[in-house]
């Protein structure tokens, strides 16, 4: 089994720093991207795929994907979907707010592990932020992957983040001239969308792969999830190079509290990456 | 593409993967090469379903007019997908336009023909019958999940 522990230590894990947010960005009509940085002390190094606690300050705390590059760690920048209540005050912070911040926790991509093959990336809806800090690894090693695709479904075309991003990484991820390694596709179109239409899951058979030395990534929600790793199954590729991110019902962050325990795994603490092997039997059970 | 290049793309093909020689043989026979343009019509609402199609360049879009709304996009279909699983049914007619998003490629097979050759050879019939299953299974697994709005706001 490969060891997706990450080496970034972890000072005083419980205990909140402040930060402060530098810039927010309006993604879409649901999504805020905050860029934030510590007023004292060192910068929150991080290894993608991880997450941390955000803490709003008499709301609540909440744990949000790191969707920056771990590179340069200075900025932390996290990309929030409004569901409830402390995520829609996150969308409301503007630069200068405080915000708590606990972590990074938890495992990371199995960016070490997939050098020298193809790279297949699956995202769903918010599922792209927490791949975004794998891309900008792959994008600063690329010489040392092959093929990488990276397929996106959204809702809507109005639902697509990074937009100008994935423009970019249509040439930058690419492996050869003419290539096109970006695949995005949404739910339904109307208007003036001039891209695919239909589930991402549809997009992996015309991928060109060598399913032996390949590995995926995905995140999404868990029936999308589901429904990729049987698609690339079908395609050959074996089930310990299958990696997802789940998300559960985070509360402590360190595998105290019990709330996102799947079967014999605290999320916050073995996950929230973890190789398919490792979640096969406890996906589908009911009430776990 | 050479007698004997198609026939060679067609037993590789995912869908014809595993048919007889022979029947590999007769539908390279069959395969009409057609080329499309941006904006044309492959078919329209309405039309007889008159060949089915495998699609080896391009984007083709199913559309549905709606007034008030346009043209909407039921689904996009790209390299390697086959389009017209209806065609093993006589006498239908397309439900949605399918029009060319990008220049596309296309190998058309003659609906009547391959029904007709299926009456005579039901071993070949059946083995298209299954694959044209799969090919609806697929779909209506990924109509299924598209209107489980997964994307959506939890409620």
């Amino acid at each position: 089994m490969v060891n997706l522990t990450s080496p970034i230590p972890r000072p005083d894990p419980m205990l909140p720093r402040p930060f402060r947010v530098t810039r927010a960005i309006r993604e879409t009509a649901d999504v805020v991207t905050l860029e934030l940085e510590a007023p004292a002390g060192p910068p929150l190094r991080f290894s993608p795929g991880q997450f941390t606690m955000l803490y709003v300050f008499g709301v609540g705390e909440v744990p949000i994907s790191i969707s920056g590059d771990a590179s340069k760690p200075e900025r932390l920048v996290q990309t929030i979907r409004k569901v409830g209540r402390v995520t829609e005050a996150l969308c409301k912070l503007r630069k200068g707010d405080a915000v708590g911040v606990r972590g990074p926790f938890g495992s990371s991509w199995p960016l070490e592990q997939a050098k020298g093959g193809d790279v297949v990336l699956v995202a769903g809806g918010i599922g792209l932020p927490p791949l975004r800090p794998a891309i900008y690894h792959i994008l600063r090693h690329r010489k040392d992957y092959g093929r990488v695709y990276l397929l996106y479904g959204a809702r809507t075309p109005a639902d697509l983040l990074f937009s100008e991003e994935l423009k970019r990484w249509q040439h930058t991820l690419s492996h050869a001239p003419g290539a096109s390694p970006v695949l995005v596709t949404v739910d339904r179109a109307e208007g003036g969308w001039d891209g695919a239409v239909g589930v991402v899951t549809g997009l992996i058979p015309s991928l060109h792969l060598d399913p032996t030395r390949t590995t995926a990534m995905m995140v999404g929600p868990e029936v999308m999830m589901r429904f990729t790793l049987a698609e690339l199954r079908k395609r050959g590729l074996p089930e310990a190079k299958l990696y997802l991110s789940m998300e559960r019902n985070m509360k402590c962050a360190l595998g105290f509290c019990g709330h996102c325990q799947l079967g014999p795994h605290f999320i916050c603490k073995d996950g929230p990456v973890l190789a398919f092997p490792q979640v096969r039997d406890w996906m589908t059970r009911k009430e776990v | 593409m050479s007698k004997a290049s198609l026939e060679r793309y067609l037993a590789q093909h995912p869908f014809f993967h595993g048919l007889r020689p022979k029947d590999i043989e007769w539908l390279a026979s069959l395969a009409q090469p057609l080329s499309y343009e941006v904006g044309d019509y492959l078919y329209r609402e309405g039309d007889a379903s008159t060949d089915f199609y495998l699609i080896q360049e391009g984007l083709v879009r199913l559309e549905i007019h709606t007034p008030g709304r346009g043209d909407l996009t039921i689904q996009t279909l790209g390299p390697g997908e086959v389009l017209g699983w209806s065609v093993m049914i006589p006498e239908t007619r397309k439900t949605f336009d399918a029009r060319i998003f990008q220049a596309t490629r296309l190998l058309a097979f003659d609906a009547e023909t391959v029904r007709r050759r299926s009456e005579e050879d039901h071993h070949f019939g059946y083995e298209l019958c299954k694959r044209f299953s799969r090919v609806i299974g697929e779909r209506l697994q990924a109509t299924r999940l598209r209107l489980l709005d997964l994307y959506g706001q939890p409620h």
